[in-house]
C-alpha cells in the first residue's frame, strides 16, 4: 500500500525536476499515441523537438520560435500572478482578442496617416482593451463575489462574437472586395509590428515578453506586492492578518493579466497575423495556462516553458506536413503535458512511503 | 421581420431539446460538487462524450449503444481527474482545466473522418395517450427517451440526496471531509464514485448534442455548454429542481435567440449569439449574493494524514 506523507516544506529538488519528468513522461506516452496512429514514435518525437532547432531548415524555424513563444510568455506571466494568489483568470483568450480588436482599431483609425506615435498608441490601446475585458470579472468578483473562473471564460465566447462582428463590420477592409477581415497592417508602415532585425522573428512582442519576465521576477522577489501575492496563495489566513487587501489584489492580478494578454493580442495582429480576421486567434490564451503551470508559475520557468511550448507548435506543424500527424494529436500532446505535470507534482509536496495497510 | 414563423409548440419542444444536454451535465456536476469536488472539466468530458457516442453510434448503427459509449467515455476521462485530484492530490481547478484542454484535443483527434457523417437517428418515443393532449402533448410527450431519462435522473438525484442514507453520506463528505473520515466513511472512494457519475452524465449530455440536437460532428461543437452547466449548478444553489428550471431557462434563451436570428430580427446576429453567455454572467452575479448554500468542503484537498 502506497502512502503519502506530507513534506514539512515543498522539496526544492523536485520543484525543478517535476517539469522535466513531466516532459519525459509526455514524450513516452505521446510517442505511444503517435505509434497507435501508425507513425514511428521516435521519428515523430524527433521531428517535433529536434527538427525546428537543428535540421537544415532550422534557419526558417528558429525565428518562428520567438514569434510563437512571445505571446505565450506574455500571457502566461500575467496569468501566473493571479494563479499564485488563487485568482483564476482562464479567459485570457478573450482578453487577447479584445486587445487585438481595440489596438488594431486605434491603428486603423489613423489610416493612411504615417506617424511615429501610432504604434505606441496601439500598444496602449491593446493593453487597455485586454485590461477592461479582465476588469469585468475582477469588478464582479470584488463587488458581488461572483466566480471569476466562469465569468472570465464566458467572456471568451462574447469576445469571439465581437471579433466576428468587428471583422465583418466595423473594421472590415473597405478595399477588400467584401471579404471579411480588416486591412492588412503589414501594408501600413506606422502600424506594422515587423521584425526589429530582419528575419529573426524578433518583433516588439518578444521585447515586451522579456521585459515582462524581468518585471515579474523583480515584483515577486523584491517587492511588497509580490510578497502579498505569494503570501495570499500560500497562507491566506496569514495574509489576512498581515493586512493584505484581497480586493486590491484581485483587481491588480486580473488587470495585469488582462493587459498583458491584450498587448500580446495587439502584437500578434499587427505582426505575424497581420489583420483582424474571424479566426486570427489560435488559442494562445488557453495554451498559456499550460505554459504558466509548466513554468512553475515562476517568471524564468515560464520563459523556458514558453519556448518549449512554441517548439511543440512548430514541430507539430512540421510533423503535420511531413508525417501527416493530425493537428489534434499535437493539441492532445500539449494537454497531456499539463496532466503529467499535475500528477508528478505530488512528489514536490509529499513523500511516497510504502506502508502496511492499516485498518481504518 | 416575421414573428409568425415562430411556432410556439415547436419553440417549446426545441427548448426541451436544448435544455436536455445542459440538464444532464449539470445534474452530474451537482452530485460531484455535493461530494465536495469542483470538476471544471465538464466541457472536456462533454465533448469527449459527444465524439465517443457519435463514433460508436455510426459504427454500430445503434444510437443507444452510442449513448452508452458516451457515458463510458465521459466516465473514463473523469477517472483521470479522479486520479489526479483524489490520489495525486493535485489542485482541482488546474486539473479541471487540464481535463478540458485534454478532452478538446482528444475529441478532435478521434473525430477526424467523422465530419459530415450522418449518425443513425434516435427513435422518437411518443408516450401513448399523453402525446395526444393538445399543445402539451407534442411539447412534453413526443420527445426521445433521453429527455425522459434526464428528467428521471433529476428526480432520482433529488430523492437520493434528500431521503437516502447514501445521499446523506455524500453530503457529509462534501460538507466536512474530515468529520466524514473520522466517522469511518471512505472519503476518497465516495468522491471517486461521484466524479465518475458526473463524467458519465456529462458524456451523455455531449452525445445528446452530437446525436440528437445537431445531429452531426464538428470540432468544439459543445461551444461552452459545459461551462454554462457549471454556472447552472451555482445558479441552482446546488438544488436538483432548480437545475431543471435553470436548464429550461438557458435552453429557452438559446432557442429563442436562434429563432430570432432565423426570423431576421433587427438585432445583429453576433449580439444574439453572445446573449446566452452574457445572460449566464448576469445570472451568476445575481446568484452569487448567496454563497451559503455551497458545500463547505468544495474544492478543498483531502489528505487523511494531515
Amino acid at each position: 500500500m502506497i502512502k503519502l506523507e506530507k513534506r514539512p516544506q515543498p522539496s526544492k529538488a523536485w520543484t525543478y525536476l517535476t517539469p522535466l519528468l513531466a516532459v519525459a513522461l509526455t514524450m513516452i506516452v505521446g510517442g505511444a499515441l503517435f505509434a497507435s496512429l501508425g507513425k514511428d514514435p521516435v521519428v515523430a518525437i524527433k521531428t517535433i523537438f529536434w527538427e525546428p532547432l537543428f535540421s537544415e531548415f532550422a534557419f526558417y524555424y528558429r525565428p518562428q520560435l520567438l514569434v510563437k513563444g512571445a505571446p505565450l510568455v506574455l500571457i502566461a506571466i500575467g496569468l501566473s500572478l493571479g494563479f499564485r494568489a488563487g485568482i483564476w483568470n482562464i479567459g485570457a483568450e478573450g482578453q487577447y482578442i479584445m486587445g487585438a480588436i481595440v489596438g488594431a482599431g486605434v491603428g486603423l483609425a489613423f489610416y493612411p496617416m504615417e506617424a511615429f506615435y501610432i504604434f505606441p498608441l496601439m500598444v496602449i490601446a491593446g493593453a487597455l482593451g485586454g485590461w477592461i475585458w479582465a476588469m469585468i470579472p475582477a469588478f464582479l468578483k470584488v463587488r458581488f463575489g461572483t466566480n471569476e473562473i466562469l465569468v472570465s471564460l464566458m467572456l471568451v465566447y462574447v469576445a469571439e462574437q465581437l471579433l466576428a462582428s468587428a471583422s465583418l463590420g466595423l473594421l472590415r477592409n473597405p478595399d477588400g472586395h467584401g471579404f471579411p477581415g480588416s486591412r492588412n497592417l503589414r501594408d501600413y508602415a506606422s502600424a506594422h509590428n515587423g521584425d526589429l532585425i530582419a528575419n529573426t522573428g524578433m518583433h516588439w512582442g518578444v521585447v515586451a515578453a522579456l521585459i515582462a519576465v524581468i518585471f515579474a521576477y523583480v515584483l515577486l522577489n523584491r517587492h511588497m506586492l509580490g510578497f502579498h501575492i505569494r503570501l495570499t496563495g500560500e497562507a491566506p489566513r496569514a495574509a489576512k492578518f498581515a493586512g493584505v487587501n484581497p480586493s486590491r489584489l484581485i483587481l491588480i492580478c486580473l488587470g495585469a493579466s488582462g493587459a498583458l494578454a491584450g498587448v500580446a493580442g495587439l502584437f500578434e495582429v499587427s505582426g505575424p497575423a497581420g489583420q483582424v480576421s474571424i479566426d486570427f486567434n489560435v488559442g494562445y490564451g488557453f495554451t498559456a495556462i499550460i505554459v504558466a503551470f509548466l513554468g512553475r508559475l515562476h517568471p524564468v520557468g515560464i520563459l523556458l516553458a514558453g519556448a518549449l511550448m512554441a517548439l511543440t507548435y512548430i514541430g507539430g506543424e512540421i510533423a503535420q506536413s511531413k508525417l501527416g500527424l493530425p493537428a489534434a494529436a499535437i493539441q492532445l500532446f500539449q494537454g497531456m503535458l499539463l496532466f503529467f505535470l499535475l500528477t508528478v507534482d505530488v512528489l514536490t509536496n509529499f513523500r511516497i512511503r510504502l506502508a502496511k495497510r492499516e485498518v481504518a | 421581420m416575421d414573428f409568425s414563423s415562430i411556432n410556439p409548440v415547436l419553440l417549446l419542444a426545441s427548448l426541451i431539446v436544448a435544455a436536455t444536454p445542459l440538464l444532464l451535465a449539470a445534474i452530474g456536476e451537482l452530485v460531484v460538487e455535493k461530494a465536495g469536488v469542483l470538476n471544471l472539466g465538464v466541457e472536456g468530458m462533454m465533448i469527449t462524450g459527444a465524439i465517443c457516442g457519435f463514433a460508436i453510434a455510426v459504427n454500430t448503427g445503434s444510437p443507444v449503444v452510442g449513448l452508452l459509449a458516451a457515458a463510458v467515455g465521459g466516465a473514463v476521462l473523469s477517472m483521470l481527474f479522479a486520479l489526479l485530484t483524489q490520489y495525486a492530490l493535485a489542485n482541482q481547478v488546474a486539473s479541471g482545466l487540464a481535463l478540458t484542454l485534454f478532452g478538446l484535443g482528444l475529441s478532435s483527434l478521434i473525430g477526424q473522418g467523422y465530419q459530415g457523417v450522418k449518425p443513425p437517428s434516435f427513435p422518437r418515443f411518443d408516450i401513448p395517450v399523453l402525446s395526444d393532449i393538445p399543445f402539451l402533448g407534442p411539447v412534453l410527450f413526443t420527445q426521445d427517451f433521453i429527455v425522459y431519462l434526464a428528467f428521471f435522473l433529476t428526480l432520482g438525484v433529488w430523492a437520493v440526496l434528500k431521503y437516502s442514507r447514501a445521499g446523506l453520506i455524500l453530503r457529509a463528505v462534501g460538507e466536512s471531509h474530515d468529520a466524514a473520515h473520522a466517522l469511518g466513511y471512505k472519503v476518497v472512494r465516495i468522491r471517486v464514485l461521484a466524479i465518475l457519475f458526473g463524467g458519465a452524465c456529462a458524456g451523455m449530455g455531449g452525445a445528446y448534442i452530437s446525436l440528437i440536437r445537431v445531429p452531426q460532428w464538428t470540432e468544439g461543437m459543445t461551444a461552452g455548454i459545459g461551462w454554462i452547466a457549471l454556472a447552472l449548478v451555482v445558479f441552482a444553489s446546488w438544488k436538483p429542481w432548480r437545475v431543471l428550471l435553470g436548464a429550461c431557462l438557458f435552453g429557452g434563451i438559446n432557442v429563442l435567440q436562434l429563432n430570432l436570428q432565423a426570423a431576421g430580427i433587427a438585432i445583429p446576429v453576433e449580439i444574439l449569439a453572445m446573449s446566452p453567455y452574457v445572460i449566464t454572467i448576469v445570472v451568476l452575479v445575481i446568484m452569487s449574493a448567496d454563497r451559503s448554500r455551497a458545500p463547505a468542503s468544495l474544492g478543498k484537498v483531502f489528505h487523511a494524514g494531515s
